[in-house]
């Protein structure tokens, strides 16, 4: 890249780019503002919109900036640099007269538009069309699409910039939108108007200019400059993905994505995006005692004189088990009041994975998620990344289509939008698929990665899986210095947290599994949920079940006493991602009714059984918690291969026999994973919307 | 103001019959594999010569063998106009309006058509025509002129008055299948009815040519008093003979 850097003269300023950056980069670089609306850095150029006219000193005619690179430039005739002028009356003039097109048939109906206040069309013609109109004759208008339960269109309103068309063929990996007839009567549709089923497809609302794409479920609901805008963290699946939660008063409004290069560099699934009605539903807002077989409100100090007294048994008979959106915070404070009442029996992991051990890269995505940008090849074990993490399978698909990426698959043949060769569905296929080719390719592979995906670590014989692909690590040398290719996917935003914090079984302590077998059998007397939903609730027999948590679901409804807990949203948390990445969420908006953030409840149970934590506050307990596992000490921080020194992958899981069904992700219905999303009348028309599409190929 | 929009009555299925399937495969290798989308516009076309319009289970029938996603076989059907998106009558008759044509009284036969067959689009209710406007078909010579499209092919039928039109029509209706070209005494696109310019014979016969004098070519005479033999070593003129031609009675006469 060094030797290609080319001098240019952007108003009057000289700067040197790089000569495969576009003319409309080096503009941005030099620290002018050019218009656009086609133009997206993670899109192919389309250079259709001719917003970003610039003027070439020597050409004929303005420049699509976009569309043209630094080195097609050619220098003055006595060898100066090429100049640039971003503005001038030449310019202005042609985006003037490109605004003018642009508007002639866009509507004037920006006071009833979603987009308004914040409309890239909006605000330029603000900054550089006019003022009035010169057009005189009718406007057209075209028929609204049907794209699907997330995206409201108003077609009249598109200036076919093709963004829309260009994400989804591209970035998605699913050709489903499309631009049909010509000059005027262009049209942006899905195939005979299908929905959209990318579980990206929300992105496309984000990515439109104008108001034809918008968000449906929050259509007419607020202004931009009425909601108040927090940065946090999102807990639908592992990644972490940095959102903005949009609130007003009470309520939180939508959630969108903030630009993190290294986690979803600016997508979110749309469980993310659309997941916020759940927050309204289902809520547990008071506790709840069982009485007469009916759950009955009750204040809280009854409710934790309830638990109180039943976690005061012996602490042989109690078992905890924490759920899949846990904050950090929750896990520690139960933690230290299991430990503290000498309780052993408790898991974060619901799923039965087999993960855990003593060495932190053993359940961490080690290569990071950006690490995927320059692996050569990859190695899919039991991982369905499109459901598990629908923003890391876009990564691995752009590393596919623009890189050299070649993927292997053990496990099931899902449409994953990119080609990979199946190697095997099971751990049967393990020995076989592991030796041979693969191993030498993935050993002379400079890059190369293994994600062992839920469907091998939660398999049931997980604990010889997960031996069997901690050797094949060890023998292709995945893990050395400067690189780690053994990954971990989590399917749950708590996991590597719970990990971290060793919420698992202490000595002699039983393991999920093993609380359920026990409740069954009457050797576990108590059972404490801490928003764990995705256990089967009938294998708990007679046991007493406490549930804290936000939701009523599953736990909830089986449930002898219901604790309320905040959601996601409503509570300052620290969650991990896969990653290992350590982020804190921040609170938008304040939990429903009497419910308390879930580490304070906790505190006040320990108050309540004359055993009071020793923190009072959140920052005391963070404090704690950092000097307890110095993980949570580095914020936004992914240990990546720095964190692998003494990492024995071969130590993974126990040795055993390798049979038994074949790989499959737990995520059966992406819409479904969580309490959160089951509770979600959005994510339930997902669902039906994608059961009733026919799925669409992948694109090449 | 609206698109070209799909039918909507689409047929359940497609198939290539064995002809086109020839068609088909003579395009497709024309092109390397990793390319055969290249394909698309010819076998859309193949498909509109069989079926006579392009349906939507024959674009997913060109998809799947191309290897292309509906959509964009969707957006190429529908950006070439073409290709008709909804069924057509026995007889597609494509009437220019274009201004030549519009000059020489296009308006008048698209009465003549809408009278007979419906407005622009429509197709008669007996299924024999359907008709539309489109631009110009490259015979402004001849305008105005209609193009139409049936199992014989694409024939051009050229100036056109509404009565011969109407008479085209009564033909095409009774089943046959009249002469394209010109409906008036003309040929091609020479001028009407006999020719007004290079009519005299003379222009044709040879008597108008007159003899050249070569400023290195000796005098006719000489050479008549060799006894009309070319004399040796003179540079080849291919007037030679005609001048000898024209010459003859007078040098006979002489001798």
């Amino acid at each position: 890249m060094s030797e290609d850097l080319k001098k240019i003269v952007v108003d009057g300023k000289e700067i040197e780019v790089p000569g495969d950056l576009a003319l409309l980069q080096a503009c941005e670089l030099a620290g002018a503002e050019i218009p656009r609306f086609c133009y997206h850095e993670r899109l192919s150029v389309a250079g259709n919109c001719r917003m970003c006219l610039v003027e070439v000193k020597g050409a004929p005619k303005p420049v699509a900036s976009c569309a043209q690179q630094v080195r097609d430039l050619r220098p003055g005739p006595e060898g100066q640099p090429p100049v640039i002028n971003t503005s001038g009356p030449l310019v202005e003039k042609a985006r003037d007269g490109v605004m003018e097109f642009l508007l002639i048939n866009h509507p004037l109906d920006c006071p009833i538009c979603d987009q308004g206040g914040e409309c890239d069309l909006q605000d330029q013609a603000m900054a550089y069309g006019r003022s009035y109109t010169r057009y005189e004759e009718n406007k057209r208008a075209v028929d609204n699409k049907y794209m699907g339960p997330l995206i409201k269109t108003i077609m009249t309103r598109c200036i076919q910039c093709t963004r829309c068309v260009r994400f989804v063929a591209e970035v998605a990996g699913e050709e489903s939108i499309g631009m049909v007839n010509r000059g005027e009567d262009a049209e942006i549709t899905t195939y005979l108007e299908a929905a959209v089923t990318s579980e990206l497809s929300g992105n496309v609302i984000d990515l439109c200019p104008v108001g034809a794409l918008t968000s449906k479920p929050y259509a007419f609901e607020a202004r931009p400059w009425e909601l108040e805008h927090t940065e946090s963290v999102d807990v639908m699946d592992a990644m972490g993905a940095a959102i903005t939660i949009d609130s007003r008063g009470a309520e939180v409004m939508r959630i969108l994505p903030r630009v993190n290069e290294e986690i979803n560099e600016e997508w979110i699934s749309d469980k993310t995006r659309y997941v916020w009605d759940g927050l309204l539903r289902q809520r547990l807002d008071r506790p709840y005692v069982r009485k007469d077989g009916r759950l009955v409100p009750v204040g809280w100090a009854e409710a934790l004189d309830v638990v109180a007294k039943k976690l005061s048994g012996p602490a042989d008979k109690i078992g905890a088990i924490a759920g899949d959106l846990c904050d950090a915070e929750s896990m520690k404070a139960l933690k230290d009041l299991l430990v503290h009442l000498g309780v052993q029996n408790r898991d974060c992991r619901q799923d039965g994975s087999a993960l855990g051990g003593a060495h932190r890269a053993g359940w961490l995505f080690n290569s990071t998620f950006m690490g995927i940008d320059e692996a050569q090849h990859l190695v899919l074990v039991g991982a369905n990344p499109r459901l598990e993490a629908p923003v890391l399978n876009a990564r691995i698909r752009k590393a596919w289509l623009y890189g050299d990426l070649k993927v292997s698959v053990i496990g099931e043949a899902a449409d994953l939008t990119y080609s990979y060769d199946r190697l095997g569905e099971g751990p049967g296929d393990l020995d076989r698929a592991l030796s041979g080719d693969l191993l030498s390719a993935v050993k002379d592979s400079e890059r190369a990665m293994m994600i062992v995906g839920a469907g091998a670590y939660a398999h049931a014989g997980g604990a010889a899986v997960l031996n069997r692909l901690g050797r094949f690590a060890k023998d292709a040398n995945l893990a050395r210095e400067g690189w780690n290719g053994f990954n971990v996917l989590h399917t749950a935003a708590a996991r590597a947290g719970g990990l971290d914090l060793g919420f698992v079984p202490g000595e002699d302590g039983k393991d999920t599994a093993g609380i359920l077998a026990g409740a069954q059998s009457g050797e576990i007397e108590t059972v404490f949920l801490l928003g764990a939903d995705e256990i089967d609730m009938s294998a708990l027999g007679s046991a007493f079940v406490i549930y804290l948590g936000s939701h009523g679901d599953a736990g909830a409804n089986r449930a002898d006493v219901v604790l309320p807990g905040a959601a996601y949203t409503e509570k300052s948390g620290t969650y991990v991602n896969s990653e290992g990445r350590v982020q804190q969420g921040v609170r938008a908006v304040f939990p429903k009714g009497e419910a308390r953030e879930d580490w304070a409840v906790i505190r006040a149970l320990s108050g309540a059984m004359g055993k009071a934590l020793p923190y009072d506050d959140l920052a005391a307990l963070r404090a704690r918690m950092v000097a307890d596992h110095p993980a949570f000490g580095a914020m936004d921080y992914a240990p990546g291969p720095a964190g692998a020194e003494g990492f024995d992958p071969s130590a993974l899981g126990a040795e055993g026999d390798l049979s038994g069904a074949g790989f499959a992700t737990p995520v059966r219905d992406f819409y479904f994973t969580n309490p959160i999303a089951r509770a979600s009348r959005v994510m339930a028309e997902c669902s039906a919307a994608k059961a009733r599409t026919p799925q669409v190929q992948a694109a090449e | 103001m609206s698109g070209r929009h799909l039918a909507e009555v689409q047929p359940d299925s497609f198939a290539f019959t064995e002809a086109s399937t020839k068609d088909v495969d003579f395009w497709l290798a024309k092109y390397p594999q990793e390319r055969k989308r290249s394909a698309v516009i010819p076998m859309l076309w193949i498909a509109q010569k069989q079926e006579g319009w392009v349906s939507v289970p024959a674009m997913e029938r060109i998809a799947e063998q191309l290897d292309m996603a509906y959509i964009r076989v969707l957006e190429v059907a529908t950006f070439y106009t073409m290709f008709n998106l909804t069924p057509v009558g026995e007889h597609l008759i494509q009437l220019c309006g274009t201004t030549p044509c519009m000059l020489r009284g296009s308006e008048a036969l698209k009465d003549v058509l809408a009278e007979r067959i419906g407005p622009k689009g429509a197709t008669s209710a007996d299924g024999k025509f359907t008709w539309m406007e489109v631009e110009c078909l490259g015979a402004c010579c001849n305008a105005p002129m209609i193009q139409i499209s049936n199992a014989e092919g694409d024939h051009y039928f050229e100036d056109l008055t509404p009565e011969s039109l109407g008479q085209l029509l009564d033909a095409f209706q009774r089943g046959e299948t009249p002469a394209a070209g010109p409906q008036i005494a003309r040929q091609t696109s020479a001028p009407e009815g006999d020719p007004i310019t290079l009519t005299d014979a003379t222009l044709f016969d040879g008597s108008r040519a007159k003899p050249i004098q070569l400023p290195n070519r000796p005098a006719p005479a000489a050479a008549a008093d060799d006894g009309g033999d070319p004399t040796p070593g003179k540079p080849f003129d291919s007037r030679d003979n005609q001048a000898a031609a024209t010459e003859t009675p007078k040098d006979k006469k002489d001798a």
